[in-house]
């Protein structure tokens, strides 16, 4: 807004990218259109409803839900889901007594093919310390508040695992079918820190 | 108005939300996806292996923290543009010299050629603005 002198000398971030793209480009190391497809899967492709049909599917198929806890990636992959950020998917499931939630401590790991890029709570500081530090609290302040004999499990995805919650399945759906099960699901339950409503 | 200004637990889309969407922009400015999708087209195309990338956004990140001990005003794509810089200056693929050269060059354009001035500070990788 204040006309910075130090402006020219300093290009913000939008005219860096700019100049660092045209640069790649130039070097013939990267294609406009490459990035535009990158962009657009991110933005438009890839989300959590490919988490939430995992999720359903896990909850109407037994032997689905198996395979899923023993192999995530594989399993995962079975529904079509697959690619980076997807490579060592583990599977965590929420029970009564068990409730598990992911955080990345370092940076910023998230199972893309399932959730899409991560929303920028998962990414800010604060969520990363608090989570590990005091998880219970943490999860009350973001509407999830669990009962004292609920077990708290905190999963690191820094390294090369990526973790991934399969929530409990609400009451009072047995009925539902597995696309109305998926309506239900929620990025926040697949990271854990939210539960999936009842219908 | 950046991404990681709110208070964790307040911006939440809550458990309604439908799960085609992620509740939020995936980008809250669209250098950012640029970035976003350089690095991983760069990756793809076997310029350097993620974690070799993955390595330098968490000391990115790390050194934002460690001069943010307060938190506040957290832009992780701030962090994810100093990383690939990074790597790219490591990898001899383009210098830091060669990148402010060219950005100053684009600077320099006429006013109405997609100038864009988004902010008024640059958290530079040396010296943070006292920012508030």
């Amino acid at each position: 807004m204040t006309a910075e002198p130090r402006a020219e000398e300093f290009p913000g971030p939008a005219l860096r990218a700019e100049a660092l793209e045209s640069l790649l480009l130039e070097k013939g190391l990267i294609d406009p259109k490459v990035v535009d497809g990158v962009i657009n899967r991110y933005v438009n492709d890839v989300g959590p409803m490919n988490g939430a049909k995992v999720v359903a599917k896990a909850w109407t198929d037994p032997e689905y839900k198996a395979r899923l806890l023993e192999d995530g990636t594989g399993s995962i992959a079975e529904l079509g889901f697959s690619g980076p950020q997807g490579e060592h998917v583990i599977v965590v499931e929420n029970t009564p007594e068990v409730h598990n939630v992911v955080v990345c401590t370092l940076c910023s790991c998230y199972p893309w093919p399932v959730l899409g890029l991560p929303p920028a709570w998962y990414k800010d500081p604060a969520y990363r310390a608090r989570m590990v530090r005091e998880p219970r609290a943490l999860l009350a302040e973001m509407g999830l508040p669990l009962a004292e004999d609920v077990e708290i499990r905190v999963w690191d995805s820094s390294s090369e695992v990526r973790y991934f919650v399969l929530p409990e399945r609400p009451e009072g759906t047995d009925g539902a079918s597995e696309e109305d099960l998926q309506a239900l699901v929620t990025r926040d339950a697949m990271v854990g820190v939210g539960r999936v409503p009842a219908l | 108005m950046g991404e990681g200004d709110l208070p964790v637990g307040l911006d939440l889309d809550g458990p309604s939300a439908p799960p085609r969407s992620n509740g939020e922009l995936v980008f809250s400015q669209p250098w950012e996806s640029r970035v976003f999708g350089m690095t991983i087209a760069l990756h793809q195309a076997g310029l350097f292996p993620w974690d070799d990338f993955k390595d330098q956004l968490i000391a990115a990140v790390g050194r934002w923290e460690a001069a943010h001990p307060g938190g506040e005003g957290y832009r992780y794509y701030d962090c994810w543009f100093e990383a690939l810089q990074a790597l790219l200056d490591e990898r001899a693929v383009v210098a830091p010299s060669e990148l402010d050269a060219r950005a100053l060059t684009f600077a320099g354009r006429p006013a109405g050629h997609d100038h864009r001035h988004d902010h008024d500070h640059h958290d530079h990788e040396h010296h943070d603005d006292a920012h508030r």
